[in-house]
């Protein structure tokens, strides 16, 4: 076959959008990150000046900053491993050979997954209601006092992680259930004639055989937790006292209500180089423990 | 363990967590019907005493519900066909036409997808500034016109043709764009319904964006509606339950009709490139 100069007429649209659209603006990106764009510069591009590295300096200096980077990081802990689980648990009872009506649990576990985040964030808002909410309605059943669920700073997040578990655990649970149907039945037959007891199946022949499966999984997670935004922006305007403010908040209010192009774009670098650092030691450790 | 036991465990865990997930949407469907303040009591009510379409009414009425409606559709169906069009002829190319450095710029297209979108979002807003696209339909459209992830979902698919098809066609004389219209595009129907569905939901659900490029409320889509409603009528959660409904009910049904589309792709999309 011969190179078809038609080849690049095929391509032209899709590269042309990727390119004006994606790689121009994030290569501006880091242009924007070294200046002091503002509502100033905004107003009149001569009033933009290089900055160099200052942006990132004054971030690194700034408690909000902090806070920021650790409220996401506290959301990526625990929601990445509480997500997992709950795909994994459902996907097992999925897969199970004793499970009936499958293809109507299959569609009720995977109905959150193609919701829009901002209804059912509102949804969960009245919930979560610390007077009228059904969850502290039925925890005041069993004795539970009322808790203040996105009030409270301590609860604010938890009640956020909650939220991202059950609105994302199906998609993880479709990838999960394939995983799980491509490992040889003849493996678990073979554990059943030597004896093995249930438990041990999963631990010696799901887990491991489900390993790549799992690994691309939390890996895909991780880099999506890291992006939270809509959830805190309409479940708590990222309140109480700043408790839920992730790094995407704190860029969108830096950027879009303040104007501060600029520091804004350092947020968002040092965003993506966290989750950079983050996905690729994952990756490392996934490689190194698959060697082992 | 007694295997009649183990199936009663097995399917009542399924059930309780099916209950866990639809118990919210239920809930909304519920309360949308309530009338106003009959929510807010305790204990709270589950089945609303009167049934009433008034919420709607009034959101549709007083709230312009029926414009935003319109917005999304309109909105979510154009990036929905033209990404689908570029997404197409780029994943076709990349998949069976020969041409210099494929391997190599499809592979640069693949590492791209590790930097978030939110990165570009600042200087995209710029630029469709001077464009004077912000705060039009455009701007939220334009940008999202070909993805590298429906880029990547074709090519899996396309690569399944055989190249016999394709280069019988040649030797009868036909042209490329022939060839892709008449031979490629009835081949590929499977992904192009998963594609279309995809994009669509995306777009329909997409909040960050839409948030940032439409600054007038006459563009707004119904999450930015919705977010916005939230903020000035708090207290009415029928109403905004009634919201909820209207923005999560299209894509609901539309998920239900083609689910079987909408996960093949989703597997399909994920396995290891």
């Amino acid at each position: 076959m011969k190179p078809s100069p038609t080849a690049w007429l095929f391509l032209t649209p899709a590269l042309l959008v990727l390119g004006v659209f994606f790689v121009l603006p994030v290569i501006a990106a880091l242009g924007l990150s070294l200046t002091d764009y503002d509502l100033y510069a905004l107003a009149n591009v001569h009033n933009l000046r290089f900055v160099g590295l200052r942006n990132y300096w004054e971030l690194l200096q700034r408690p909000l900053f902090w806070a920021a980077l650790g409220h996401t990081f506290y959301f990526v802990l625990v929601g990445v491993p509480l997500s997992i689980a709950a795909s994994l648990g459902s996907a097992l009872l999925l897969n199970s050979p004793l499970a009936r009506m499958r293809a109507f649990f299959r569609t009720a576990l995977f109905a959150p997954v193609v919701t829009t985040v901002v209804a059912v964030a509102v949804i969960w808002r009245y919930l979560f209601d610390t007077k009228y909410g059904l969850v502290n309605y039925a925890l005041a059943a069993i004795g539970v006092h009322p808790v203040d669920w996105l009030g409270d700073p301590h609860w604010a997040m938890p009640t956020i992680i909650a939220f991202a578990v059950w609105k994302n655990f199906g998609y993880n649970m479709i990838i999960l259930m394939a995983g799980l149907q491509a490992i040889p039945p003849e493996l678990y037959e073979a554990a059943r004639i030597d004896g093995a007891s249930a438990p041990r199946q999963f631990w010696h022949i799901t887990l491991p055989m489900l390993r790549p499966t799992l690994v691309m999984v939390m890996i895909l997670t991780v880099a999506g937790y890291f992006q939270l935004f809509a959830e805190p922006y309409v479940m708590t305007e990222g309140g109480p006292l700043q408790s839920t403010v992730s790094v995407l908040y704190l860029m969108y209010e830096e950027g879009f209500k303040w104007w501060n192009l600029g520091t804004a774009s350092a947020v968002a670098f040092t965003l993506f180089l966290v989750i950079f650092m983050v996905t690729t030691l994952l990756l490392r450790l996934a490689r190194r423990g698959a060697g082992a | 363990m007694k295997p009649r036991l183990a199936g009663w465990l097995v399917n009542g865990a399924l059930a309780g967590c099916a209950v866990l997930a639809l118990l919210p949407l239920l809930w909304m469907l519920s309360v949308s019907f309530m009338a106003p303040g009959a929510a807010s009591a305790l204990p709270p009510p589950l089945w609303p005493a009167h049934a009433t379409l008034d919420n709607y009414r009034t959101l549709f009425a007083l709230n312009g519900m029926g414009r935003y409606l319109v917005n999304s559709l309109a909105v979510s169906s154009a990036i929905a066909l033209l990404a689908l069009a570029c997404n197409l002829m780029a994943g076709y190319a990349f998949a069976k036409l020969r041409f210099a450095g494929r391997e190599r710029l499809f592979q640069a297209l693949i590492g791209a997808l590790v930097i978030p979108a939110q990165v570009a979002m600042l200087p995209l807003f710029l630029l469709l500034k001077y464009m004077g696209l912000v705060n039009s339909y455009a701007g939220v459209i334009v940008p999202a016109m070909a993805t590298i992830f429906g880029i990547y979902l074709v090519r899996q698919y396309a690569r399944g043709v055989p190249d016999e098809l394709l280069e019988a066609a040649r030797i009868d004389g036909a042209g490329e764009w022939r060839i892709f219209v008449q031979i490629v595009l009835p081949l590929l129907k499977p992904v192009m319904v998963t594609l279309t569905i995809f994009t669509f939901l995306a777009a329909w659900n997409d909040f960050m964006w839409p948030l940032i490029v439409l600054t007038g409320q006459e563009h707004y889509t119904l999450p930015l509606a919705l977010a916005s409603l939230a903020r000035e009528h708090s207290e009415d959660s029928e109403l905004m339950m009634a919201g909820s409904v209207v923005t999560v009910l299209p894509v609901l049904a539309l998920f239900l009709a083609l689910q079987r589309h909408y996960l093949q792709g989703l597997l399909l999309g994920s396995v290891k490139g």
